[in-house]
């Protein structure tokens, strides 16, 4: 049994906070110059090489990317053989109260949803844990932004529907969104599970890199020909118009009920960020 | 086209912008987000004035993040306008100019936007670093308990920003998706 103290899970998570906020992931940073060289509309083009100057302008500045720094959602994988010495969430918690506050990132939680406290300092976090083999422990931690999250849709579809409905109820996300969610955007989508499930699915489905299609050749076929239909609308960067509209999709899939075909569409923008480390 | 404005602006100043061309503002800016719309839709009902002078003003939907000690504001992009649609219109038929933010308005807005001669203008969405190089001063003027939502007066210098709702109807929303579609 290996033992990791509460005090090291805040201190990684703290940072993370941080790192996340101020520096995009580099597939996330690919994609956007890749399309920025692909897009034929000049305004689009333009509009893109803006985003690009901003990344660059809030690493020099030491500033976050956006100034929605997001609900801390913190994803844990922890080796069964691991034993954390003291409280696992608060440990979390604490980690997400020292990185908003030593990074200046901006606290946007509110305690209750319909009386809307600010808690101050941007806690809670939002824990997603899993158990698996091993005896590590990987956290990662990924803002979310909530122009975007606002704008996800959840469909309880019928088998009928088939795949045919599926992409139709991912396209029709998109084109509900429109220049909402800060376009370009990512999209993680869920299919299958149950109606709880298929949401986990997709948000989980943001954390694949947009360089990595989904190892099933079924379902990498299906997200690269979702990609070109949503990048066909001409929403494009911003909402102005313009090829890009959506910077990369992951597909994540669950067995279901006979009777079901939910599909949830996580959305999220072109500030995706996630960061991670391994304890 | 181009157009520099300095705040406060009048009809005249906004009339001949159209959906597309983009602004390069200067003067005060106030930031209110929803909490701060709902606080000055309570003041209005018991027949007070609003924090700061409405006539000819631009509003700026953010919330920044905190600025670092020495620094003048943090991160300070556009979050969604459309939150903002239930109490748009009352301010733009008080006098309010110009709106800044990012995303879809409804129709009570767009109509708002006509009657009054107004603008709705975009920032760059997810561009928080970009948008705060403009910022030159930083005051909170009321409600600091709302924290990142709190009233703030910025001057800002040539503000990077595109109309997209002008007062003959334009929608750039609409116009610059179809022209694109258009060209292929």
């Amino acid at each position: 049994m290996k033992t990791i103290s509460a005090a090291v899970l805040t201190d990684t998570v703290a940072k993370l906070c941080i790192k996340a906020n101020t520096s995009l992931p580099e597939d996330v940073a690919a994609a956007l110059a890749s399309f920025r060289q692909a897009e034929p509309w000049p305004l689009a083009k333009e509009t893109l090489g803006l985003l690009e100057d901003n990344l660059t302008l809030a690493k020099e500045k030491n500033l976050p990317i956006c100034q929605d720094t997001g609900m801390a959602c913190v994803f844990v994988e922890l080796g069964q053989e691991v034993h954390i010495d003291g409280d696992f969430e608060q440990a979390i918690h604490e980690g997400v109260r020292l990185g908003y506050g030593e990074g200046y990132l901006r606290k946007s939680i509110v305690a209750d949803p319909l009386r809307r406290v600010n808690t101050g300092d941007n806690t809670p976090a939002a824990i997603t844990l899993r158990l698996v083999p091993g005896d590590q422990c990987k956290i990662t931690v990924a803002p979310k932004g909530f122009g975007s999250e606002n704008m996800s849709r959840l469909g309880m579809l019928k088998p009928a529907d088939g795949v045919e409905g599926v992409k139709k109820f991912v396209v029709e996300t998109v084109k509900l969104a429109g220049p909402n969610p800060c376009p370009p955007t990512v999209l993680g989508i869920g299919i299958g599970g149950s109606f709880d499930k298929v949401a986990a699915l997709a948000k989980h489905a943001l954390l694949r890199p947009l360089d990595e299609p989904n190892p099933d050749p079924y379902y990498a076929q299906l997200e690269q020909e979702l990609l070109e239909e949503i990048n066909s609308l001409g929403i494009g960067p911003q909402g102005f118009g313009g090829q890009t509209t959506c910077l990369g999709l992951a597909i994540e899939t669950a067995p279901t009920h006979v009777a079901g075909l939910p599909v949830a569409v996580n959305v999220s923008c072109h500030v995706t960020r996630r960061a991670s480390a391994v304890l | 086209m181009q157009y520099h404005l300095t705040t406060p602006v009048t009809q005249e100043d906004l009339a001949p912008l159209r959906a597309g061309d983009t602004v390069l503002l200067s003067g005060t800016v106030y930031t209110a987000r929803d909490a701060a719309h709902q606080r000055m839709m309570e003041l209005l009902d018991k027949g007070e004035s609003l924090p700061f002078p409405v006539e000819g003003s631009a509003l700026y939907y953010v919330g920044p993040t905190p600025e670092r000690p020495g620094e003048i504001i943090g991160s300070a992009g556009p979050t969604t306008s459309g939150r903002m649609d239930a109490y748009s219109p009352r301010l733009l038929d008080l006098g309010q100019a110009i709106m800044i933010g990012k995303g879809a308005r409804n129709q009570a807005v767009k109509d708002a936007v006509k009657r009054n001669g107004a603008v709705y203008l975009a920032a760059l969405g997810g561009a928080g670093a970009l948008m705060a190089a403009s910022v030159r001063e930083l005051e909170v003027i009321c409600w600091e308990d709302l924290g990142c939502e709190a009233v703030r007066k910025l001057e800002v210098e040539n503000f990077p920003l595109t109309v997209i709702l002008d007062s003959q109807g334009g929608d750039l929303y609409e116009s610059g998706p179809a022209a694109y579609l258009a060209s292929l």
